[in-house]
């Protein structure tokens, strides 16, 4: 209770009105936005920097954000005591291990199922890593595999456009710049193969990028 | 804390503004009961108007340190728009970083009075820091291309802007009847207004293109329409809110009226060079904050060197 009463005043009062007034936020397909709510979802999106993350969870109200939780490394967000704290309880990290153990796939992700059968939000990163110049790398199955599992929670793909500007990898230092997300409608596990379905979900977000590079182009 | 003076004929000023802005709101509404059109794209720009005339006004009712907070606050925004708009190197990160910092560094030198150092800090030192923090990062790969849109950038959200804020520090005994206040009040509702009337003669009259490659929107209709309908209220209000004469006056509107259609086509070009259509989604039904100020980058020096001028101000630092 005490930490939920915490992460809603880092996000409502510290995170929030510094995306908003020291960068700003460009939506498009907000109706696309899921219902966090009232639903669990799965919220899927190219990385190229830390702040992809915070960007996605300020288009959210404060106790929308409670329940949204983004799946990242635990070697490296959670490499620290302190590490550990900010992230897991001040952000609602999911920290997962990268290193893949031989185990069943409902042990394998346990962590992700427990919250999304509890009606809660996760964020993913299909690439598995921050990538370079804003181009969008192979997608790795493990959404896909969450889906399968759940096969009645929506997927829905973003694309972030900016923060790679903002913050690319292996900087330090943020530059303030206007960031762009664009949201397209959720897609269901459709009963393919997991390989089928991540491509599904990459070409939604590839298609995101398109319209992207169209209204640049205009 | 220094506060601004509010003479008896801003105040009027204010109250009328806000009754026009009110008139507007029910004219819209009327027009939406009578038609049965869908007129709740005007009603949002109506409504983002109100609130550009909400926060102006308050931002001047504090104290002049709120006011100058403002300022940075409208170039900041302002200037992260337009290198958001651009493509910028990776290499120049600090770069932008020396850009944003002038922000501060150039009103603060405004707050001072100090007004010789600010009419020389962009154009001549931010100049050559950007030029030499560019040649530190060693990519000369696009380097004068990119060191021109950066201080072309400086130029418009830093140091036109920052004229709003040298009119904002004009003594009072230059200006007895308005003050500082009447002087900011008499620029930003004639820039607007221009826009406005220029429009308006556009879509009432216009029929003859002025540069249809530019901005095909605009016409000889309109900008006559602008430049007779500017003058008329420029005559109006510096009659009551600033020492110019009639003639004075007439001239003034007509410059600002003239001045205020090229900064306005000058950032249609600008737009129509990167692609886009607008410069961002910040003011619901304006655009972005360089589309709604684009005018007012030309108007405001312009018209404080007028001012300057005709009144040989001194300013407390020179």
């Amino acid at each position: 209770m005490f930490y939920r009463f915490l992460k809603y005043i880092t996000f409502t009062f510290f995170i929030k009105p510094f995306i908003y007034l020291v960068f700003g936020v460009n939506v498009s397909g907000a109706d696309n936005l899921p219902k966090v709510s009232r639903e669990a979802s799965i919220i899927v999106a190219n990385h190229n920097s830390h702040f992809d993350t915070l960007i996605l969870m300020s288009l959210f109200s404060g106790s929308q954000i409670l329940k949204i939780h983004p799946v990242a490394a635990a070697d490296y967000f959670c490499d620290t005591k302190f590490k550990t704290f900010v992230f897991t309880k001040l952000l609602g990290v999911i920290p997962i291990s990268r290193k893949v153990k031989k185990a069943s796939k409902e042990e394998l992700f346990k962590d992700i199922n427990e919250p999304l059968r509890a009606g809660e939000t996760i964020i993913i990163y299909p690439e598995g890593t921050r990538g370079n110049d804003n181009t969008l790398a192979e997608f790795k199955s493990g959404v896909a595999h969450i889906a399968k599992m759940n096969p009645d929670i929506p997927v829905v793909p973003c694309y972030i456009n900016g923060p790679d500007r903002i913050l690319p990898k292996g900087s330090f230092l943020f530059v303030p710049f206007i960031a762009d997300v664009y949201i397209s409608e959720p897609v269901y596990y459709d009963n393919t193969s997991t390989k089928e379905f991540t491509e599904r979900i990459r070409s939604e977000v590839e298609k995101l990028k398109e319209e992207h590079k169209r209204r640049e182009e205009l | 804390m220094e506060h601004f003076v509010f003479t008896h004929n801003v105040k009027v000023a204010i109250v009328l503004l806000y009754a026009f802005v009110f008139l507007l709101f029910g004219i819209v509404k009327i027009a939406q009961i009578a038609t049965k059109k869908d007129l709740d794209n005007i009603w949002i720009r109506v409504k983002s108007f109100f609130f550009i005339c909400l926060f102006f006004t308050a931002a001047f009712c504090f104290n002049k340190i709120v006011a100058f907070l403002f300022l940075m606050l409208i170039s900041y925004l302002s200037l992260k728009e337009f290198f958001s708009l651009i493509p910028t190197r990776k290499t120049d990160r600090k770069v932008l970083w020396w850009a944003y910092l002038s922000i501060p560094a150039s009103y603060y030198i405004v707050y001072i009075q100090w007004a010789t150092l600010f009419y020389l800090f962009i154009p001549l030192y931010m100049f050559i820091l950007i030029s030499v923090r560019m040649v530190m990062s060693s990519n000369t790969e696009g380097f004068l291309k990119n060191l021109a849109v950066i201080q072309y950038g400086l130029m418009t959200t830093v140091y036109a802007l920052g004229y709003l804020g040298m009119i904002a520090v004009v003594p009072m005994q230059y200006n007895p009847k308005g003050g500082c206040l009447g002087l900011l009040f008499y620029i930003l509702v004639l820039t607007v207004a221009n826009d406005f009337i220029q429009m308006f003669c556009g879509k009432a009259l216009g029929k003859h293109k002025i540069i249809p490659k530019v901005s095909p929107n605009k016409t000889w209709e309109g900008f006559i329409g602008g430049v007779i309908g500017t003058t008329i209220l420029s005559v109006v209000m510096a009659y009551f809110l600033t020492p110019f004469t009639l003639l004075q006056s007439v001239f003034g509107g007509a410059v600002l009226a003239i001045f205020g259609f090229f900064g306005d086509v000058t950032m249609s070009a600008i737009k129509r060079d990167l692609g886009v259509k607008d410069t961002s989604t910040l003011i619901p039904g304006h655009g972005g904050i360089l589309d709604r100020l684009d005018s007012l980058l030309f108007t405001a020096p312009l018209f404080f060197h007028y001012f300057a001028y005709l009144n040989s101000i001194v300013f407390a630092r020179g």
